[in-house]
């Protein structure tokens, strides 16, 4: 019977055959949206990376001659801040303490979730009730709140403050993975796999892991805003770096009563900050849009 | 009524059909001008019922839809017309159009439970259909509804109109998605697969409604399918739609018993019989795209009868007799060729009786509280293949899930050569958990849409033999050629190939195991008939060729004649009946099994009834 052949016809066109997660970056590299956030997010990025190596004094010295909030002069190009130091430098050398913190607060957050989240999906039942009113509880209290009451009773450091802003996304994370989570351990190649005995830890990370970057990749990007205006905001309230370091949300802080004669130190690191929140708000956006329309897609043509 | 439709309405009716669709082209709207359907045109009277057929992607949803003066998004009309009652509905201005949805022309979908709306009740959305286009009052609607309630054989009581969607079956619901299309007594109605969710039974139910309220409220229906089966029940007249035209069209009967497109006889071929002893033939090569149509004849790459002229030139429309038109240049060849008898089957391989590979004693399996397999006993021999049919509900597919270890809420005991099995794949040894293999309903489930067609295969080979790199690739590529599937497939993902193909990866998962036994569920239900029949003979012949045995699940007693030699019939949990495939289908004891026989959809039954 060698009639047979293959009788049906190709289901989609050539340009669907690249990997999925491609298909995700470039739907969204194709919105305007995303290329405007994506340039922000570089050049704050740039600025802090390369800021500590180009800055014209060590940012926790004063310049010498200047006094508190001295105007903008050749030695001090943008002015000084509370104590006579030079404030284009304390900025330059501020910067990346933000992006560290909140990048691996959100990292740890969000990888933590996603075995949580993908670990209560599996298993229902009652591990599934417990890991995630135990989410629940942690979700109830303020980020802030919840980093607060932690340096109050550890003392500020550094690694406290990433552990709980980490802490707190935990949840959020763990929410989303298993909302998307549930519905594919559902789905019969996972009893296909589970069938031929494949063990658990394989087919959470391998069969299912993959079926939920979509939802998993935007949520990531929306937790590393809120985590960047978090981590600021601490430092800002002295429980990130300690003077006499740089720092953009300490600097805020030191130099806020002297907005009236002297913006500069104030006004630079906001904008700053809030630049590079707008900037990763508008690509967290774009790939949102992204994963919505190839739903879409795959939903018209299938 | 608005403005529109009663202007259409008012227009005498003096020998103007019912639906005329005349040279109709609806085509891409990325502007390339690609057609989807291209000069399709045909008419149906009032009371009349045109069967439209395809493959996937031949555009029949396309002119379903176009009836209603609707497009798919990405799609627009570019020429031609749809009449109803002589007014081009396709002129209206989409507000008019819109008016003219539900009652004037109505719209029966694929899937009922995704058309109803799950947050109303039953009663309200009937309501609803009626008050929409301006019903009289409120005593006339709740009089109307219990008409269209009663047309459909429902009960209309308060009870009844107070549930929701969910608190129905799919047969139920398919039917108040026909009430709902019939409330507002319509002149045209579109049915776009109406059955394809439901079982024989029910579906037999369906199609008769929908009969009988054609014939007495005088609609001019168009059923779209794939299944000639059922068409062939239930059209008085066919279309058949291949690569966005019209390949033929002509009297039900003479078109199954003489066709004169070799496509469609290739179609008729591809259909299993209930009685016949002939092979499923499916139809080499890929259906044609839109912009990727191939010159001269779209059919002229597949066909068996071409010749030079079919790929210099399209032929056009021709009658072939009274009524029936064929786009073919040798249609008089074809159609003497039609009305022979369609080729044999290989006789079914001798049986070892031997011990039993699977057997299954006194099993009980339960869902949460319910019962849904009572007391079952099973013997499946080696290189034999049983078949497992009943109708959605019996407790087939639970059955052959306690097997596959995907079950484990059952009583009972099931061996594998001799020895117990444990229920569940994980209490299960890594040497049974290989030799029974499972492979699932629906091609489009089973597989991970995140990985190759390569990782998918290699998956088995790794937990199994640790098998790596070049060695996978080798057995994978084997697998493939088992399947009949091109090795080129291995980097693709499951959503680049049709389901026909990725039931066939699914199948060469399984085989790369080296099983004993191939529990196969349902494994042609979402597929297309032409496709099914390819299925079901890579099926047989892996099962002649490797001596596995096969436990084959199905709702459809017409393909078991191909593939199986013995068959046990299944109903509420129990087995009915046992026996050789011959034995059963030929004179079958159970009343249960004369039912399903009878209710099963085939041109034989199709044509006994018009004679």
């Amino acid at each position: 019977m060698s009639v047979v052949a293959s009788t049906d016809a190709p289901a989609v066109e050539v340009e669907d055959a690249k990997a999925p997660w491609r298909l995700l970056v470039g739907a969204a590299w194709a919105q305007h949206r995303t290329k405007i956030g994506v340039g922000i997010t570089l050049l704050l990025v740039l600025i802090a990376v390369i800021g500590p190596f180009v800055s014209r004094y060590p940012p926790d010295q004063g310049v010498e001659g200047q006094f508190p909030f001295a105007p903008p002069s050749s030695d001090a190009w943008i002015g000084t801040d509370a104590l006579g130091r030079d404030t284009l430098s304390r900025f330059l050398s501020g910067g990346y303490t933000v992006l560290i913190l909140s990048g691996l607060a959100t990292a740890l957050g969000v990888s933590g979730g996603v075995v949580i989240g993908l670990l209560a999906a599996y298993s229902r039942g009652r591990l599934d009730d417990l890991l995630m009113r135990t989410m629940d509880v942690v979700l109830s209290f303020p980020q802030i709140v919840f980093a607060l009451v932690l340096a109050a009773t550890v003392g500020p450091s550094l690694w406290l403050l990433v552990l709980a802003v980490a802490v707190t996304t935990l949840p959020r994370a763990a929410r989303v993975s298993r909302g998307a989570a549930v519905e594919v351990v559902e789905r019969d190649f996972v009893r296909a796999a589970e069938a031929i005995g494949v063990p658990r830890r394989k087919i959470l990370f391998s069969e299912v892991l993959p079926n939920i970057t979509s939802p998993l990749v935007v949520e990531t990007t929306l937790r590393l805003t809120f985590n960047i205006a978090v981590v600021a905001g601490l430092s800002f309230l002295g429980f990130g770096l300690q003077p006499p370091a740089a720092d953009w949300g300490l600097m805020i802080n030191e130099n806020k009563n002297g907005l009236i004669i002297q913006p500069w130190p104030v006004v630079l690191p906001v904008i700053a900050i809030g630049l590079l929140t707008i900037g990763t708000s508008l690509i967290g956006d774009g790939l949102a849009r992204a994963a919505i329309g190839i739903e879409r897609g795959r939903r018209s043509s299938g | 009524m608005s403005q529109a439709a009663a202007a259409v309405a008012s227009t005498p009716v003096v020998d103007i059909p019912t639906l005329e669709v005349v040279d109709l082209c609806v085509e891409l709207a990325d502007g390339d001008h690609e057609d989807i359907v291209d000069g399709v045109s045909f008419r149906v009277e009032a009371g009349e019922v045109l069967g439209l057929v395809g493959e996937s992607g031949s555009g029949k949803t396309t002119v379903g839809l176009a009836i209603l003066g609707h497009t798919r998004r990405g799609a627009r009309f570019r020429s031609g017309a749809v009449r109803i009652l002589g007014q081009n509905i396709l002129e209206l201005r989409p507000r008019h159009r819109q008016a003219l949805r539900g009652s004037l022309v109505s719209y029966v979908p694929q899937d009922p439970a995704s058309a109803l709306n799950p947050s109303m009740r039953i009663g309200a959305q009937l309501e609803e259909t009626l008050s929409e286009h301006g019903f009289g009052s409120r005593e006339a609607q709740q009089a109307r509804i219990a008409e269209a309630l009663g047309e459909v054989l429902l009960p209309s009581d308060g009870g009844f109109l107070r549930r929701y969607p969910h608190q129905l079956s799919g047969g139920q619901q398919q039917r108040v998605g026909l009430a709902m299309a019939f409330a507002n007594r319509p002149r045209v109605i579109v049915l776009d697969e109406p059955t394809t969710g439901l079982d024989v039974t029910t579906q037999a139910h369906v199609l008769a409604t929908i009969r009988d309220l054609c014939g007495a409220h005088g609609v001019a229906a168009v059923y779209v399918s794939h299944d000639l089966a059922v068409v062939a029940t239930l059209a008085t007249r066919v279309a058949v739609l291949y690569g966005g035209r019209l390949a033929e069209v002509g009297p039900t009967s003479a078109l199954f018993r003489r066709a004169a497109h070799p496509y469609t006889r290739r179609l008729v071929e591809a259909i299993p019989e209930l009685t016949g002893h002939h092979a499923l033939v499916g139809i080499p090569g890929t259906a044609p795209r839109p912009g990727h149509r191939p010159s001269g004849c779209l059919f002229s790459p597949r066909c068996t009868f071409v010749v030079d002229a079919c790929r210099a030139a399209e032929p056009a429309l021709e009658e072939v007799a009274s009524g029936h038109v064929a786009r073919c240049f040798r249609s008089a060849e074809v159609m003497q060729i039609s009305g022979a008898a369609r080729p044999g089957a290989a006789p079914p391989p001798e049986i070892d009786v031997a011990a039993a590979l699977v057997g299954v004693r006194s099993l009980t399996a339960s869902y949460g509280q319910r019962e849904v397999v009572h007391d079952v006993h099973l013997a499946v021999r080696p290189r034999e293949c049983l078949a497992l049919v009943g109708e959605s509900g019996s407790g087939k597919t639970t059955l052959a899930r306690c097997i596959g270890g995907l079950h484990t809420a059952y009583v009972g005991d099931v061996t594998f050569r001799g020895k117990p099995l444990p229920a569940g794949s994980r209490a299960r040894d890594s040497e049974a958990r290989r030799e029974i293999q499972y492979v699932f309903q629906s091609p489009y489930n089973s597989l991970n849409p995140r990985k190759t067609v390569g990782q998918i295969i290699a998956q088995p080979l790794q937990q199994f033999f640790a098998a790596g790199g070049a060695d996978a690739r080798r057995r994978t590529g084997e697998a493939l050629d088992r399947v009949q599937l091109s090795r080129t497939c291995i980097d693709r993902y499951p959503h680049q190939l049709s389901g026909g193909e990725r039931q066939r990866v699914a199948i060469a998962r399984a085989l790369v195991a080296d099983p004993q036994l191939l529990v196969c569920d349902e494994v042609t239900s979402a597929l297309d008939v032409s496709v099914q029949a390819a299925i079901v003979d890579v099926l047989a012949e892996l099962q002649r060729e490797l001596d596995i045995g096969l436990l084959f699940v199905t709702h459809n007693l017409a393909l078991i004649r191909t593939i199986a030699q013995e068959v046990a019939v299944m109903s509420e949990g129990r087995i009915v009946e046992h026996g050789t495939v011959g034995a059963v289908l030929d004179a079958p004891k159970a009343d249960y099994t004369k039912k399903l026989l009878a209710d099963t959809p085939s041109l034989e039954h199709a044509f006994a009834a018009v004679e």
